[in-house]
């Protein structure tokens, strides 16, 4: 296996150029509008709006106002699947359509994956979607096809700024420390990295620098695994079977003299009946 | 909306897990409560009992066919269906131990089966089937009463897999409890008593055997109360999402009307006259395992990402 790869992003060099989604959509073939239809989002310059099947990144435009609009700010996000170290979807995906590869990325193999959905409701980043085109799950792949053959992914080359760094996840913590550290030098204390140390699901493949809340992101607080609830809720159901197994016991077994009884009255009426 | 403050599940995305979901949430649990209680009535029932564990056969087996035609329908690539059950690129079976969808689709397989043996022995035993060696497949014979008792272990899986399946997700509601699969579960208990009861109100099954099946059924009922209770508050703070539409729909259509309602006509069958009420009482507690269903799936399918 070669050296894990990923992404990180520093937000506050982001100018919403959204080259990175173009590029990823050039490269990935992904249709530019939803079935033939441009949709406007009507309230913000933020017409792409989330992750999906159809769109692999995307470029938050966070706007951060007061009431009377006098004051406020934009905070820059271009987002992208997280590689999860401890990837939920690969936990749940029941065709073995989602894969690790020799990059340590998780990749949804096209040709495998059957539409059953449960990977949308497992990522905990909401990633992934499906497209309506091939009819499969699909999201980042970080590029497989181009690191394969040696090229960086398609996203990361048209960033203009260099908020999106490519390579290997060592090297992309080294610089993504010093980068805090020169912020917090020069008076932006706010900046932390989201996603870099292996608390948050073994850590992620695709960190960022933030200088705010996740949620204000869009990203959760604190994502899980899926599978922490498979052992407490099976669990939980084979104590409901025993005790529906005791209850029918108890309601069907031989049911006693009375029963007994009762069920004599009932032959002596069918006889009579008959 | 202020996101700060949110749990970490708000940040997902819905599956689109609806109508045909729901459907199968419900038929699955029925063809997996009848083949329990069949088999219950088959072990501990007297042999005046029999033709109504045959009922349970008789129902587990369609439901069951129903149950896979409704979830490969809901694939966006129906297709590939058995990429569920074989790696597609090797032929080698495509089994996970800790993904409830693999579990499931190899239960659901393997129950089948089962069920099918059950239902080709209950038909023999009504004469529609003219072949007596299909009598093996049922208690007491040797052979019965091993497909009985695999089939009845598959079946409270299937009754309650589901659940657990919401529950090993990211999405609001179904992954903030670990409780959906053990409500799932006696929910499927609860309709399958009643759709057994609806169907035993013909003449020639013995009174005494749907009565037990009532009295089953209205035991299930107060445990079901109990655990649907036990839900909302191990939902904590997500629990207020059900100050909405749905939690009406969930007191007033499963609560009382599929609950309490119900327990009331077992208790005072003269409320609505003696004739209706176990009738009454059945479709009511149906109509609210049902409903159960559509508020667990579509409320929190309702809750659009944040972000």
């Amino acid at each position: 296996m070669s050296e894990p790869m990923g992404f990180f992003t520093d937000t506050t060099v982001c100018i919403g150029c959204k080259a990175c989604e173009v590029a990823c959509k050039e490269w990935n073939q992904l249709p530019a509008t939803n079935g033939g239809v441009n949709t406007l989002s009507g309230d913000s310059y933020d017409n792409t709006r989330h992750l999906d099947g159809l769109h692999w990144r995307h470029v938050k435009f966070v706007e951060q106002f007061n009431a009377d609009r006098t004051d406020g700010r934009w905070l820059l996000m271009s987002d992208v699947c997280k590689h999860c170290v401890r990837a939920g979807c690969m936990e749940v995906c029941p065709t073995g359509a989602i894969i690790r590869t020799e990059f340590d990325t998780v990749v949804i193999q096209s040709d495998v994956c059957n539409g059953c959905r449960d990977c949308i409701a497992a990522c905990p980043f909401g990633v992934i979607g499906i497209n309506p085109v091939s009819n499969v799950a699909q999201k980042c792949t970080l590029c497989y096809d181009r690191m394969r053959t040696g090229l960086e992914p398609a996203c990361s080359k048209a960033c203009p700024t260099d908020s999106i760094n490519f390579g290997t996840i060592a090297d992309l913590k080294k610089m993504a420390e010093a980068r805090v550290g020169q912020l917090h030098e020069r008076g932006e204390k706010r900046a932390y990295l989201y996603g870099a140390d292996e608390k948050m699901l073994g850590g992620l493949n695709s960190f960022f620098l933030l200088v705010d809340k996740p949620e204000v992101y869009g990203l959760p607080p604190d994502p899980k695994l899926p599978s922490r609830h498979l052992t407490p809720g099976s669990l939980w159901s084979t104590l409901g079977a025993i005790v529906i197994g005791l209850m029918g016991l108890f309601s069907f077994r031989d049911r006693g003299a009375a029963a007994a009884d009762a069920l004599e009255e009932e032959r002596d009426e069918r006889r009579r009946t008959a | 909306m202020n996101a700060v403050g949110l749990p970490s599940t708000f940040f997902t995305a819905p599956p689109e897990w609806r109508w045909l979901i729901i459907g199968y949430f419900f038929i699955g649990g029925l063809a997996g409560g009848c083949y329990v209680l069949a088999v219950l009535i088959d072990f501990f029932g007297r042999v005046v009992d029999r033709p109504l564990a045959r009922l349970g056969y008789l129902i587990a087996f369609p439901a069951v066919v129903i149950s896979g035609l409704l979830l490969i329908i809901d694939l966006r690539r129906p297709a590939r269906f058995w990429h569920m059950m074989l790696q597609s690129n090797t032929g080698l079976p495509m089994f996970k131990t800790y993904s409830p969808m693999s579990l499931g689709s190899w239960a659901l397989l393997i129950f089948g089966a089962l069920t099918l043996l059950s239902f080709l022995a209950a038909l023999e035993s009504m004469g529609a089937l003219r072949w007596p060696r299909l009598a093996m497949f049922r208690p007491p014979h040797v052979v019965g009463r091993v497909v009985a008792i695999l089939g009845g272990l598959f079946a409270f899986f299937i009754a309650g897999y589901t659940g657990v399946l919401l529950a090993v997700t990211n999405r609001p509601i179904w992954s903030d409890t670990p409780l959906l699969g053990l409500n799932f579960l006696i929910s499927a208990a609860s309709t399958s008593a009643a759709l057994m009861v609806l169907l035993a109100q013909r003449r020639w099954y013995w009174r005494s055997t749907v009565v037990a099946l009532e009295r089953f059924d209205a035991m299930v009922l107060v445990f079901e109360l109990i655990a649907i209770i036990a839900l909302i508050a191990s939902l904590g703070s997500v629990a207020r999402l059900w100050l909405s539409a749905w939690g009406a729909l969930l007191v007033v259509g499963v609560i009382i009307v599929g609950i309490l309602i119900p327990l009331a006509l077992q208790w005072r069958p003269r409320l609505i006259g003696e004739t209706w009420s176990a009738a009454i009482a059945a479709i009511l507690v149906l109509v609210g395992g049902f409903l159960f269903r559509v508020v667990v799936v579509l409320s929190s399918e309702g809750v659009r990402r944040f972000g």
